[in-house]
């Protein structure tokens, strides 16, 4: 624990400045340690700051305990401190010289669903951590499926607590060959199995000593160098509009832009485009990236775009390129996780926020729940409970751009709010549930799968 | 630093990152401008925190640049205790006059005056401030308040949301907050509820010297080493001054100093620095083995849980 108090080597202005940004979240049960592993990353990256440290040491010296409790570091709230557990998301920060993280770390309690789902909403990657005596359980399975109904790009196993098992690498074959089998089918696109002990310091942030028959990275080699952006040229490209922009100053009289986020691909000068869901049509004048005029912009950068023709746009509408614009439908078939206390039922009048817009909608079935540890499926449950994942088809008041979350995890996706308090109350994916088109069997259906 | 690292050379780093990587820096403001964008198209009276400390002059400049080439629609607050610096002071009034912008006052030493609030034993005006904001708020009916929190400054700060729905008592409930779903925010609010916003919430104070390093933001001078008449008080320099330090058993001495953080006189510490460049500034924090607020902040020691409990009473 003294290493945190060691001075580091300090980056050089150039190098904190070329890094680049990775977004990750953490999955794992209540024992598998997550905590620890949690605690190792920002320890040895030497993230965890003396004062911090001082403080974690002051608090367990004083609750009797012998070792510093690592997971005070992250327990923030004064009731989770009091019981010992982690309630919320929390988002922490650290870096290395080739990169910044944003960790997502979600708890592995009963409430882990939403959480998770939370997490992994803007995450790049999840770490599921199992416990290498317990290899492949359910939980493990849910956290696979939350990250494949979610689109996670990259997922890492890490196999944890290798020191209790020899550090044998029979252990670790078998764990890391179901699992990858599971996940593969679901659809993951790229899973990496890393045998690690988060308490011992195995393969976390240095090489295991222990583990000669182990050739690939540490977790963190690993999140150095996986890649975070993918080749746009051939995403559909896609602004939602959250703001006009008209100065009616002597300067600019006549300047309009239409402001947003690129939610995906790029958008060039000169290119046709049309305005969603009124259909008008017109060309990209000019593109402002925060006040530097430019000819290329992609996602995630936050632009103005000018327009060649005054028609009329607004904040809800979405600008896609003309020759790949997506269909408007006021009929929603989504994969839903529900976030709230309240049940979602069949009937339920709620609002529906999609990119910058946010409509009327009215959920007209519920035609499965998914019961995530199986994968099975209940038919027309009729309401959806906190953590549930299920099937919904929704009617909207206007007609919405929809993606499919498959394509595009921001145009694919939205909220739905209850109109009368402002709750959000579920996470909705439009399209297929997984990326496999038939990943399992339903248990009461001999013709399978039908999401 | 002096050039910017603009989008086509951060393009091409790392060497695994494909050409379409944006640097750290440029992920994180193109986020905090979608933030300040979402709040100027969904509600009706955003109001943004000026202190005149780094973050919220960070985040006026990026509310400039979500914006431009219009004005940023917003008017800025700043909740005055009393017990200020008088550069920031300045900065703070040069900065709006050269933005053209609306500024209100919320006064803690008025609340004294009236008899409304009691100074503390301690003289620490810092916890003082809720109820000024607070009146504030409801007064000039703001729906949005941004305020320049991150998340790494505290542990009670990581579990706030972007948007962080407060009740018509200002008063969060760290147990009841709306989960935060990709980008989607979720600004509803009932009459007399508000929402705070904090578009740095994934910044981390290294990430705002960098930021003001690459655009070349002013700051006040305080912010770089100087030299300064201070005390020492419960392991803190703290400057002396009308505000009632030092007492008589403490001894002033000149040291050359810095802050880090900017705040109430009385409970923000200056730190033994001679980092007088942005350059030496990055590179003193980036070296720096405690954190800005164990630092410099008397008021976060008070108890385990002072931020936390500071916030459910409407504190920012």
């Amino acid at each position: 624990m003294t290493s945190a108090t060691e001075p580091t080597e300090p980056l050089s202005v150039e190098q904190l400045s070329a890094t680049t940004l990775l977004r990750f979240a953490t999955a794992g049960s209540v024992d598998d340690g997550k905590s620890t592993l949690v605690g190792r990353l920002l320890h040895d990256s030497k993230s965890v700051l003396t004062d911090q440290l001082e403080a974690v040491e002051r608090v367990s010296a004083d609750r009797g305990q012998d070792t510093p409790d690592l997971a005070l570091l992250t327990d923030g709230l004064r009731a989770e401190r009091e019981q010992g557990i982690t309630i919320d998301v929390a988002y922490r920060y650290f870096a290395t010289a080739r990169r910044r993280f944003i960790l997502a770390d979600t708890p592995g309690h009963v409430q882990y669903t939403r959480n998770m789902v939370t997490g992994a909403s803007t995450a790049d990657l999840a770490v599921v951590l199992v416990d290498a005596r317990n290899g492949v359980i359910e939980q493990t399975r849910r956290h696979a499926a939350v990250a494949a109904l979610l689109r996670v790009p990259h997922v890492v196993l890490a196999v944890n607590k290798m020191d209790l098992v020899g550090y044998r690498e029979s252990v670790f074959a078998v764990i890391a060959e179901e699992f990858t089998a599971y996940a593969s089918e679901l659809g993951v696109p790229e899973i990496t199995a890393i045998p690690i002990s988060a308490l011992a310091g195995d393969n976390v942030v240095e090489p295991s000593a222990n583990m000669d028959w182990y050739g690939g990275p540490t977790v963190l080699e690993h999140l150095e160098t996986v890649p975070v952006s993918h080749d746009l040229a051939h995403c559909h490209a896609r602004l939602p509009v959250q703001y006009v922009i008209r100065p009616q100053t002597a300067e600019h009289p006549d300047y309009r832009g239409y402001a947003g986020q690129i939610a995906a691909g790029t958008f060039r000068v000169g290119e046709s485009v049309t305005v969603l869901p009124s259909g008008r049509t017109s060309q990209v004048a000019g593109i402002d990236l925060l006040g530097t005029p430019v000819d290329i912009a992609w996602t995630p950068q936050s632009v103005t775009l000018l327009l060649t023709d005054d028609i009329d746009v607004s904040r809800g509408d979405l600008l896609v390129p003309s020759k790949d614009a997506p269909p408007t439908t006021q009929d929603v078939e989504a994969t839903v996780c529900h976030v709230a206390d309240q049940p979602l039922t069949v009937g339920h009048r709620v609002l529906l926020k999609h990119g910058t817009r946010t409509v009327k909608a009215i959920v007209k079935d519920i035609p499965s729940r998914l019961t995530l540890d199986d994968l099975s499926l209940h038919p027309h449950p009729g309401r959806l409970a906190a953590n549930d994942i299920g099937r919904v088809k929704i009617r909207t008041a206007e007609p919405l751009p929809l993606d499919s979350y498959a394509d595009s995890r921001r145009t694919g996706a939205f909220i739905l709010i209850d109109p009368s308090d402002g709750t959000t109350l579920t996470a909705g994916m439009v399209g297929e549930s997984f990326a496999a088109p038939q990943p399992v069997k339903d248990e009461g259906d001999e013709d399978g799968w039908d999401f | 630093m002096t050039t910017a690292a603009t989008v086509s050379e951060a393009a091409g780093d790392s060497g695994n990152s494909g050409p379409y990587a944006l640097s750290h820096l440029d992920a994180l403001e193109s986020e905090a401008v979608h933030i300040f964008r979402e709040v100027a198209g969904e509600f009706e009276r955003p109001v943004v925190l000026f202190s005149g400390g780094k973050d919220s002059i960070v985040m006026l400049h990026l509310a400039l640049k979500a914006f431009a080439p219009a004005p940023v629609p917003f008017s800025l607050l700043h909740v005055d205790t009393g017990h200020n610096f008088p550069e920031v002071l300045e900065y703070r009034d040069r900065t709006v006059a050269a933005h053209g912008l609306r500024l209100h006052v919320a006064s803690v030493q008025d609340y004294i005056d009236r008899g409304v609030l009691k100074e503390r034993p301690d003289g620490t005006r810092n916890p003082l401030q809720t109820v000024p904001l607070t009146e504030k708020i409801q007064s000039e009916r703001f729906d949005a308040v941004f305020g320049g929190g991150r998340r790494d400054e505290e542990k009670a700060r990581a579990k706030e949301r972007v948007f962080s729905l407060r009740d018509e008592f200002s008063q969060w409930d760290p147990r009841r907050q709306r989960p935060e779903l990709w980008q989607l925010y979720n600004g509803r609010h009932a009459p007399g509820e508000h929402v705070r916003v904090f578009p740095l919430s994934n910044w981390t104070e290294l990430d705002v010297w960098q930021y003001i390093a690459r655009e070349r933001i002013e700051l006040p001078e305080i912010y770089f080493a100087h030299e300064r008449e201070v005390f020492q008080r419960a392991g803190m320099w703290l400057t002396a001054g009308e505000w009632g330090g030092p007492k008589e058993s403490e001894t002033t001495e000149k040291r050359q100093v810095r802050y880090r953080t900017v705040g109430d006189m009385s409970c923000t510490g200056a730190v033994d620095s001679d980092a007088t460049t942005l350059d030496a500034v990055i590179a003193e924090i980036a070296a720096s083995r405690l954190t800005e607020r164990g630092a410099t902040r008397a008021d976060d020691k008070m108890s385990e849980a002072a931020m936390e409990d500071r916030k459910r009473e409407g504190y920012f």
